[in-house]
Order: C-alpha cells, then structure tokens, then sequence
C-alpha cells in the first residue's frame, strides 16, 4: 500500500494535523511533529512494507484491556496491516509521540481523520499516551526502554521462522538513559539479529529539558557502536539521506539510524519555550494568540479558530 | 525413608521441551544453577542466552511471545521480578503473553540471604492481573511443572525446587486442584512448597497426641478454588493454620485469610511463616528453625490453637532429611 503524495509533503501533513489539534486543544506534542515529522513519513509512505489496515478507519471505543474474559480484545496493530510474515512491523517505543504516529496514520491514508478528534477522550482507544490498543501500536511502551527490547525478541522470532519482514522500532534519544536500551543491543548483536531496524529521533529534548542538562548521555553513535550495532548517523530532516542510511550493510547487527533533529524545526517560535518543550501548553491567551499566527505562517496555512 | 531425586527439574524440562520448536529456553548466567545446562548442551538450538540483562530478558521474552513462542525462563525469582517488575509488567502480564517464568530458590532455600531469597514474589504475583502462581513441594511436582504451566493461555510464575529433592506426591500437577495429604477433623493445615514436608514430619506427632489433622498442600495458588478451601475448613473444629517459605503478608496465610473474610468464616487462622522480616544466609535447615517456618514451629503453632500443649519435642518428630549446603548436585548451593 504506497501513498501517492510525495513523503515531504506527507511531513508537512503531520505536523499541520498536530499544529491544528493543539491550538484546539491549548498544547500538545508540537516539538515532537517537528523533529520526527520526516522519520515518521518516511517510514509510512516509502520504507515499511505494510498491508492494508485491517480495522476501521474510524476508531473503535476503548474495549477492555487482555484478560482472559475478553476474547474480542484486540491490538491497534490493525492499522500497520496484518501481522503477516512478509510484512514490517513498527513499534513507537516513545508512546507520548502517538500524537504524532496518528497525524501520521491520518496523512497515509490509514486512519480518517475524525480519529484524532477522540485524542486523550475517556471511553476512546486513541490514547494520550498510545497503548497497545491505540491506532498504530501493538505493545506497550510508555515506560521508555522497553521498544527496543521487545522489537529484539520479535525480530529474533520472526528471523527464527524465516519470515522476511522486518522488525522496526521508532526511538526517542532520551531512551539511551535507561540500562534496558544497552541490554536490548547487546543481546541484538550478540544473537545476529540483522533483520531489527531503529531509527532515533535525536532532539536532545526530555521532559525536564536539553538532554545536556538532565544527564549528558556522550556520543551515542559510538556507544552504539561499541554495543555491537551497526549505526548510522544523519540530518532527521533530510529524506534522501534516510534513504541512503537503511541502505547501510549490516549483516549479522541491528540497524540503528541515528536521526538529529531540530526540536522546533518548522515551527520557529518554539524556541521561545527551549529548553522545556516536551509538551507544549500555551501559557497565556496572548502566547497561544501569537503561535497560532507564527507556526500557521510557518506551516503555509491559516491560524486556527479555535474560539469555538 | 523418603526418596531423594536428584536434579529432577533438568530431565523434566528436557523431557518435556526438546524437540517442540515453539519452546525456546531461555537463561540469564545461571544455566547449570537452574539446571538446564544439559538442555543447552544437547539442544543449543533450542537455548537463548541473555546474559546479566534480566529487563531486557523480560521485554525480549514478551516479544518472542508476539512471535509465537512460548518461552521458558530461567533464573533466580527474585532475579525474575525484583529489578525487571516494570517490564514484567508491560511485556508480559499485560498482555499475557505466554511466558513461563521458572523461579529457582524460593524464599529461604538459598544461604545466599537477602538478595538471593524471593520471600514476597507471591504477594507481587497475586497482585498481578492475568498471572497464574504455581509452586512446587516434591519432585513429582518439579517433573510436571513444565507441562502444568505450559497448559496456561497466559503468564506463569513458577517457584521450583531444584537440587536434591524429596519424593512425596505420586501424581502430578492438577492446575486449579489442592491435595489433601490428610482428613482430619481438629485443625486444619494448609501448607506449600518445602512447608509440606516439614507439616508431614509433625504428623505422627500430632496424631499421637490425639490430634486429627487434615491437610492440604497447595500447588497452585492463583487461580485458587475458595470453595473447596471453604468446605475443608467447615469440616475441622478449631480452627486453620498455614505455613509457608514467604511472608504472611499476601502469601498462602493471606490467601486463607481472605477466603475465610470473604465468606464470614468465623475461624480462628493462625499464619505462620517469614513475619515482616527479611531472612539471612544460612542453610536451609537452620533457616527454617531460626524463623520458624518448620515442623516444630507448626506444633506450636497448633498448640496456640488449641489452647493445648502436647509436650512434643523435636526427638517426636519424623527425621528430616539433611541436605548438605554444599554438595554434587549444586555445588555453589546459592
């Protein structure tokens, strides 16, 4: 399933979608649209290998959590595809981007967009923080760390049975902080588990600020390294060179792509809230005012209305 | 005289694992501790090694479940939950992945003290929704845990015995079942894991003294049949007591406990067990005197019941076996 719309302009849909919902909604995930805006478009519209969405575009309600008197329970998987050995998986191991992965549903054609009006509502299953249920997410990552090593156990599986389709993980930087992310690319390496992709949005932005600032993690590509993945390391604006960096010989290691990114690219007064942009709630009816007319500027379309 | 069985864990799993290529083993640095080192010997396609890592391990587990696969894990309980408890959660028990989580010295079965004793897991595992507890008491019970769990659509957490281990039960794991060893009428006594054989050492005792004492062994603790528990404890005069390798608080005693609160069972239930208190290294037979979790402990427990003293001393009870801290079958003995 390809979308026809060029994977730029699938960006610029992604974060005109989470402009749009956080002026409506006074604040968002707006720093994360702008720095993963390419990756998520890349990988949607050109590099994974996904079936057709296998469950409604409109989002059921919340359903119940697994248990054991629940047969119907189901995972938001659905809207990747089926879970089918030639295909691709993906998981967004930064659950707190889902606002951005179902702008991004949205823009390929995967989710209608009345999807994202049920954002953070009780009884829906579009999640502020997605879960497994949530359009797009097939395991549960809101505590970061834990992507990448369930990507590893996929992979390694699914290479077991000899299935082709790859097994990818959408990561955040700020998951270098955590142990599990070190034993999750030892374990990759030390059992060849090749057919695992990650790419990073690297912001160097958490919750409490620059990343520099809360606990400097080095040079992470070397460290990569050093743990024995193959790591590629590019401008996460920049389409072609993603295009380039999976190309990337990596037998026998996880691909781990190292995307850097501009926390407040597309977006340019956003810089006035750095370092504290892990989410954005418009601190005054003035400020909310001004970025509504500035990043509508910046996006090429007209400030939302959002009076009613 | 009990038979001893040595290692009964390592042809158990073997037995039951080679050759089903949706079962992976998977070990975290203390294969031959958990006594599969002959499986990744003999089946090294079948073994995983994930090393020191116990929270990858968990998370990795949960995707080999999304695969297909039912893994069995083996470490140390406390390593199993303590540290990896988040991605135990997420990776595992939320969404019920079937993992077999196979916990090897449970509570006070290791000298290895605080950070080697998984003294709580059960009160954590009962906590935990979709999870289903098992535990072994003899080496009958160890040579069907693997097939007892692996018949759960879901997580299981096992505690299991490993070294040299007595022979008391000559059937196997019934999940959801209890045995009853004895069908008294005075007390009841309700006893997991290595607690069985001490209650069973304290029997002819307690018979001699003219106490008739029924007793059930639970094997499996989650999911539990309060009927059955109900009816047992309406058959007896005085009263309940339990004892267990774990603290009371969220163990079997709490289990009894809240069965009896549920039903307004007006009871008296003495719990016996690690109270509020973490243990030290030591062996086990020592251990089990020093807390009181042993066949003596039991007596007074009984006796605290009954309003009675027995006059029994620790010359009226059957022999224990003595197991060596160190020995061939588990050389480290942690």
């Amino acid at each position: 399933m390809r979308n026809e719309r060029t994977t730029e302009e699938v960006a610029l849909g992604i974060r005109r979608r989470v402009f749009e919902h956080s002026m409506r909604n006074n604040g968002g995930y707006l720093s994360q649209a702008c720095s993963a805006g390419e990756q998520l478009a890349w990988l949607y519209n050109e590099e994974l290998n996904l079936g057709a969405p296998t469950l409604p575009m409109i989002p059921k309600p919340f359903e119940g959590v697994p248990s054991p008197s629940n047969p119907d329970y189901h995972t938001g998987a659905g809207y990747n595809g089926p879970a089918a050995p030639d295909f691709d998986r993906l998981f967004i191991a930064p659950a707190h981007y889902a606002l951005v992965a179902y702008a991004t549903l949205i823009e390929v054609g995967r989710m209608a967009p009345e999807g994202l009006e049920m954002f953070n509502k009780d009884g829906s299953s579009v999640e502020m923080i997605g879960a497994e249920h949530s359009p797009g997410m097939e395991v549960h990552n809101g505590t970061l760390g834990i992507g990448l090593s369930t990507g590893a156990g996929l992979a390694y599986g699914r290479k077991r049975r000899g299935e082709p389709g790859r097994t990818w993980v959408f990561m955040s930087d700020g998951e270098v902080q955590e142990g599990q992310t070190w034993e999750a690319v030892q374990s990759a390496a030390y059992h060849g588990i090749d057919n695992l992709y990650a790419i990073m949005d690297v912001n160097d932005q958490q919750c409490d600020g620059a990343m520099s600032s809360v606990m400097e993690v080095g040079d992470i590509k070397t460290k990569f390294q050093n743990f024995g993945a193959t790591c590629v390391e590019i401008d996460g604006h920049d389409i072609s060179a993603m295009r380039d960096a999976v190309k990337e010989s990596h037998e026998g290691r996880p691909l781990i792509i190292l995307a850097r990114t501009n926390p407040f690219n597309s977006m340019s007064i956003l810089e006035e809230r750095f370092p504290r942009l892990h989410y954005v709630r418009f601190k005054s009816e003035e400020e909310r005012a001004r970025m509504n007319v500035s990043i509508a500027a910046d996006l090429g379309v007209e400030p939302v209305d959002y009076s009613h | 005289m009990v038979e001893m069985v040595s290692r009964p864990y390592a042809k158990a799993f073997e037995a039951f694992a080679a050759g089903n290529p949706d079962i992976l083993c998977l070990s975290a640095d203390l294969t031959s501790s958990c006594e599969v080192d002959g499986f990744r010997d003999r089946h090294p396609d079948q073994f995983l090694s994930l090393g020191m890592a116990e929270q990858n391990m968990m998370s990795f587990a949960g995707g080999l479940g999304l695969a297909g696969y039912r893994p069995f894990i083996h470490t140390f309980g406390v390593f199993m939950y303590r540290r990896p408890y988040d991605q135990l959660m997420a990776s595992i028990a939320y969404p019920r992945r079937k993992v077999r989580l196979m916990g090897f010295l449970p509570g006070i079965t290791t000298p290895g003290g605080m950070t080697h004793q998984s003294i709580e897991d059960i009160s954590v595992m009962r906590s935990i929704p979709n999870m289903t507890i098992l535990e072994t008491g003899d080496a009958t019970e160890v040579e069907s845990i693997c097939e007892a769990a692996d018949s759960i659509d879901g997580p299981v957490w096992c505690r299991v015995l490993r070294g040299s281990v007595p022979r008391l039960f000559d059937t196997p794991i019934k999940v959801g079942e209890m045995r009853e060893l004895s069908s008294g009428d005075d007390i009841l006594v309700v006893t997991s894991g290595i607690c069985t054989e001490e209650a069973m050492r304290a029997r002819s005792a307690l018979a001699k003294a003219g106490l008739s004492i029924r007793h059930l062994h639970l094997h499996t603790i989650k999911p539990f049949d309060s009927k059955a528990l109900l009816d047992h404890i309406g058959s007896v005069k005085h009263g309940v007591i339990t004892l267990e390798n774990h603290v009371t608080e969220g163990g079997i005693g709490s289990l009894v406990a809240e069965t009896m609160a549920d039903a307004g069972v007006g009871k008296r239930l003495i719990r016996l067990g690690l109270k509020d208190t973490y243990a030290h290294g030591g062996s086990r037979p020592y251990l089990m005197r020093y807390y009181g979790l042993d066949a003596l402990a039991l007596v007074r427990g009984i006796e605290d019941l009954t309003k009675q003293n027995f006059g029994i001393t620790e010359d009226d009870l059957d022999s224990a076996r003595v197991e060596d801290v160190h020995s061939l079958v588990k050389a480290e003995a942690l």
